[in-house]
C-alpha cells in the first residue's frame, strides 16, 4: 500500500484528480452566482453527463471523445518528447481537409476502401503540416510553440481557399458532403441507437494504444523521449537528436490530422465551415493531454471525460444554462493542473510525513 | 491618392491595437514571463470595457465614455494577468499551460456571462468614437489626410504608449533592471534586484496593454462585439517576435501585418491590386508565413530574452 502511494503514478494521478474536483468545485460557483434557483439541477446534470441521454447520450460521449482523443494524443505525444505542440489545430484541419477532398474527389477509389484512404490521407497530410515546426525546431531552432502558432493560421486559411476552390458547396458556405465514405458503423449504432458514434472511436483508442507501445516499450519511442529530457545528452549518447525532434512532431501532427479525417467522416453530417475561425478540437487535446498527464492510455480516459461534461453540458440547457461553462471549467481545471508540480509536492510531503509519523 | 489615404487610415486601425498588445507582450516577456495569453486577457479587457459602454452609451459623452472604458479595459486586463502572474512566478508552473488555460477562459467567460446577463452572446454598442477630422491640424496637406482624418483617439494614444514604452525599457532604471531579470534573474538578484516583483510588474503591464488593445482593437472595426479577437493575441505575439522584442521594430512590423490585413479585406476596391486579382487568402496568410521565414533565419542568435519561459530558481545561482 505505501509502495504504492508513494509511486509517481498515483501521485500524478491524483493531482490531476485534486485539479478536476477544484475544477467541479469552480464550476458549481459560477452557477451559483449566475442562478442560484437551478444551481443544484444543472450541476447535477453536468455529473450525470453522458448518462442523461440513456444509450445516446453514451453514444454521443464516444462519438465526441473520437476526435479529441487524436488531438490529445498529439499534444500528449509531443509533451512526452519535450515538445509543446499547439498547432494540432492546424494539423487537425488540414488532415479534415485532406480526408473531405480525397472522399468527394476521388471517384476511382471503390467505395469499400475509400473511407480508409481518405483516413490515410488525412494522418499523411497532418504529418506533413507538423513537419514545418519540427524541421524548424530542429534545424533553425525555432520555438515550435510560436512556429506551430503561425502554422495554425496559415493552415485555416488555406483549407478555406483550398475549400472553395475544390469541394465548395456555395450556397452553404461550407465543404460538401462526402457520402461515399462514411466510416463504417459496425453495429454501433443500433447499440448506442440515435448516437453518431462509429468505427472511429475503436481506430482512436487502437492509435493510443500503439501510441503507448511505442512510447514506453521500443527503443524508437525511448530515444524520442531521451531527446525530450536533455536535448544534449542524448546526442552525446550517439543519437541523432535532430531527426528524432522533426520525427516526434510530425508523428504529433499525424494523430491530429487523423483526428480530423475521424470528424469529417463520422457520417454526422459535419463540415468545413468556411470561416476564420481556428478549429477547437485541436485546442481541446491541450486539456485531454494534460488530464491524461501525457500518458496515451491515460489520455483515452480524459478525452472521454471531457466529452462526457460536453454532453452532460448541453443537457444543462434544459435548466436555462449556457453549455460555455463547461469550458470555464475546463479552464480552471487545466490552470490548476499548471500546478501540478506544487500539488505534487504537497501529496508526496503528505505521504512523506504520514510514513514518517510512525 | 486617395486609396492611399484610404488603406493607410485603414492599416492604422489594425496597426494600432496590435502595437499596444505587442508592446505588452514585450513587457512580460523581457521580464523573463512567457505570456501566450495575450488574446484572453484582449478578451476579457473588450468584454467588460464594451458592457460598459453598452451601458453608458447616450448618458455620457462619446469621447469621455470611450476613454473611461479603456481605463476599465487595463484595470480588468491587469486583474486577469494577475493569474498568469500567480501561476508562473509564485507556482512556477509551465507557463505555456497557464496562458492556455486564461485563453480558454476568457471567451467562455465573455460568451457564458453574456449570455445569461442578457440573453444572446453578441453585445451590440453603438460606435460614435470615430473623428471625421481634427481641427487645423486635419487641414495639414498629406500629413493631414494620413493621421488627422477618419481616426480614432485610440491611434494618439497608442503612439504615446510606444513612445513612453521605448524611453521607460531603455531610458529608465526600472527598464534596466526589467531587461536584468528576462536575461539573466540569477545575476540580476545578487545585484539586489527583486526578481519577483520585477516580474509581477512586467505581466502586469502587458495586461494593462493587452486589455486596452481588445477594447480599441474592436472599437474601430466593429459594432459589436461576441467573445471574440479573431486571433489578434496571437498576431500580436508574431509581432512581438517578428519586432525582434524591440519597441521600434515592432512598430514596423505592426504596420506591416496591419497593411496586410487592410489589403486583405480591400483588394478588390484597390485599382492596382484588383488588377492583379490574386485571392484575398494570400494577403491573410503573408503575415504568418513572413513570421515564420523571419523566425527561420533569425533564431540561430535569437534576440528572444533567455530567461524567458524558465520559472526563477534562486538556487540555481
Amino acid at each position: 500500500m505505501n509502495k504504492l502511494l508513494k509511486s509517481k503514478g498515483f501521485q500524478n494521478a491524483s493531482a490531476s484528480i485534486l485539479s478536476i474536483i477544484f475544477g467541479f468545485v469552480f464550476g458549481f460557483i459560477v452557477l451559483l452566482i449566475s442562478n442560484p434557483a437551478n444551481a443544484v439541477g444543472g450541476f447535477l446534470t453536468i455529473l450525470s453527463g453522458g448518462f442523461t441521454g440513456g444509450m445516446k447520450g453514451l453514444g454521443q460521449t464516444l462519438y465526441l471523445a473520437t476526435p479529441i482523443i487524436m488531438t490529445g494524443l498529439s499534444v500528449g505525444f509531443a509533451f512526452k518528447t519535450g515538445l509543446f505542440n499547439i498547432g494540432a489545430s492546424g494539423q487537425f484541419i488540414i488532415g479534415a481537409f485532406t480526408a473531405v477532398f480525397i472522399a468527394v474527389k476521388a471517384t476511382f477509389i471503390p467505395t469499400e476502401i475509400l473511407w480508409l484512404v481518405a483516413l490515410t490521407g488525412a494522418f499523411v497530410a497532418g504529418g506533413l503540416w507538423a513537419l514545418v515546426p519540427g524541421f524548424l525546431k530542429a534545424y533553425r531552432n525555432v520555438n515550435e510553440v510560436i512556429a506551430s502558432i503561425m502554422m495554425n493560421y496559415i493552415g485555416m486559411y488555406l483549407v478555406n481557399f483550398m475549400v472553395v476552390k475544390t469541394v465548395f458547396d456555395a450556397a452553404r458556405n461550407q465543404s460538401m458532403t462526402p457520402t461515399r465514405a462514411i466510416i463504417p458503423k459496425v453495429g454501433l449504432d443500433t447499440l448506442f441507437n440515435g448516437s453518431n458514434v462509429n468505427l472511429g472511436i475503436i481506430i482512436a483508442i487502437l492509435v493510443a494504444i500503439i501510441a503507448y507501445i511505442v512510447l514506453e516499450k521500443t527503443t524508437f519511442g525511448y530515444e524520442l523521449k531521451a531527446c525530450g529530457y536533455n536535448r544534449s545528452a542524448s546526442q552525446y549518447a550517439g543519437m541523432n537528436s535532430k531527426r528524432n525532434i522533426l520525427l516526434s512532431m510530425v508523428i504529433a501532427g499525424a494523430f491530429a490530422g487523423l483526428g480530423g479525417g475521424l470528424l469529417y467522416l463520422a457520417g454526422s453530417g459535419k463540415h468545413i465551415q468556411v470561416v476564420d475561425i481556428l478549429a477547437a478540437e485541436g485546442f481541446n487535446g491541450i486539456p485531454v493531454a494534460l488530464l491524461g498527464l501525457s500518458n496515451p492510455i491515460g489520455i483515452i480516459f480524459a478525452a472521454i471525460f471531457v466529452a462526457y461534461i460536453n454532453v452532460g453540458g448541453f443537457y444543462m440547457q434544459l435548466y436555462k444554462f449556457v453549455p460555455e461553462v463547461i469550458s470555464i471549467m475546463v479552464a480552471a481545471i487545466i490552470y490548476l493542473s499548471a500546478f501540478s508540480l506544487f500539488f505534487r509536492e504537497q501529496i508526496s510531503a503528505f505521504f512523506k510525513k504520514r510514513t514518517e509519523g510512525k | 491618392m486617395d486609396t492611399i489615404y484610404f488603406v493607410f487610415q485603414n492599416s492604422l486601425l489594425f496597426t494600432v491595437p496590435l502595437v499596444v498588445v505587442a508592446l505588452g507582450g514585450m513587457f512580460s516577456e523581457r521580464s523573463g514571463i512567457v505570456n501566450i495569453a495575450l488574446e484572453g486577457i484582449m478578451v476579457i479587457g473588450a468584454f467588460f470595457s464594451i458592457f460598459f459602454i453598452k451601458t453608458f452609451q447616450g448618458s455620457i459623452p462619446p469621447q469621455l465614455l470611450f476613454i473611461l472604458a479603456m481605463f476599465i479595459a487595463i484595470i480588468v486586463g491587469v486583474l486577469f494577468s494577475l493569474l498568469h502572474a500567480y501561476a508562473s512566478i509564485n507556482m512556477k508552473a509551465n507557463q505555456t499551460i497557464s496562458g492556455t488555460a486564461l485563453n480558454l477562459f476568457a471567451p467562455a467567460f465573455a460568451v457564458y456571462t453574456a449570455r445569461m446577463v442578457q440573453g444572446v452572446s453578441q453585445i451590440d454598442f453603438e460606435n460614435n468614437f470615430r473623428i471625421p477630422k481634427v481641427p487645423l491640424l486635419g487641414d495639414i496637406p498629406v500629413i493631414g489626410n494620413l493621421i488627422f482624418q477618419n481616426v480614432y483617439i485610440t491611434t494618439y494614444i497608442g503612439i504615446g504608449i510606444l513612445v513612453v514604452a521605448s524611453i521607460i525599457l531603455y531610458k529608465t532604471r526600472f527598464g534596466l533592471r526589467l531587461r536584468a531579470c528576462g536575461e539573466h534573474p540569477q545575476a540580476a538578484d545578487s545585484a539586489g534586484i527583486n526578481v519577483i516583483k520585477m516580474r509581477y510588474t512586467g505581466v502586469m503591464l502587458s495586461g494593462a496593454l493587452a486589455g486596452l488593445g481588445g477594447l480599441i482593437f474592436v472599437v474601430p472595426i466593429s459594432t459589436n462585439f461576441s467573445g471574440s479577437v479573431l486571433g489578434y493575441g496571437f498576431l500580436a505575439l508574431a509581432v512581438l517576435i517578428f519586432g525582434q522584442w524591440k519597441p521600434s521594430r515592432i512598430l514596423f512590423a505592426a504596420f506591416f501585418f496591419g497593411m496586410m490585413k487592410t489589403i486583405a479585406s480591400t483588394s478588390t476596391i484597390i485599382p492596382f491590386l484588383a488588377d492583379l486579382s490574386l485571392d484575398p487568402a494570400i494577403y491573410k496568410i503573408t503575415p504568418y508565413l513572413a513570421t515564420l521565414i523571419v523566425l527561420a533565419f533569425s533564431s540561430k542568435n535569437s534576440a528572444a530574452p533567455r530567461a524567458a519561459g524558465e520559472p526563477y530558481d534562486a538556487g540555481k545561482r
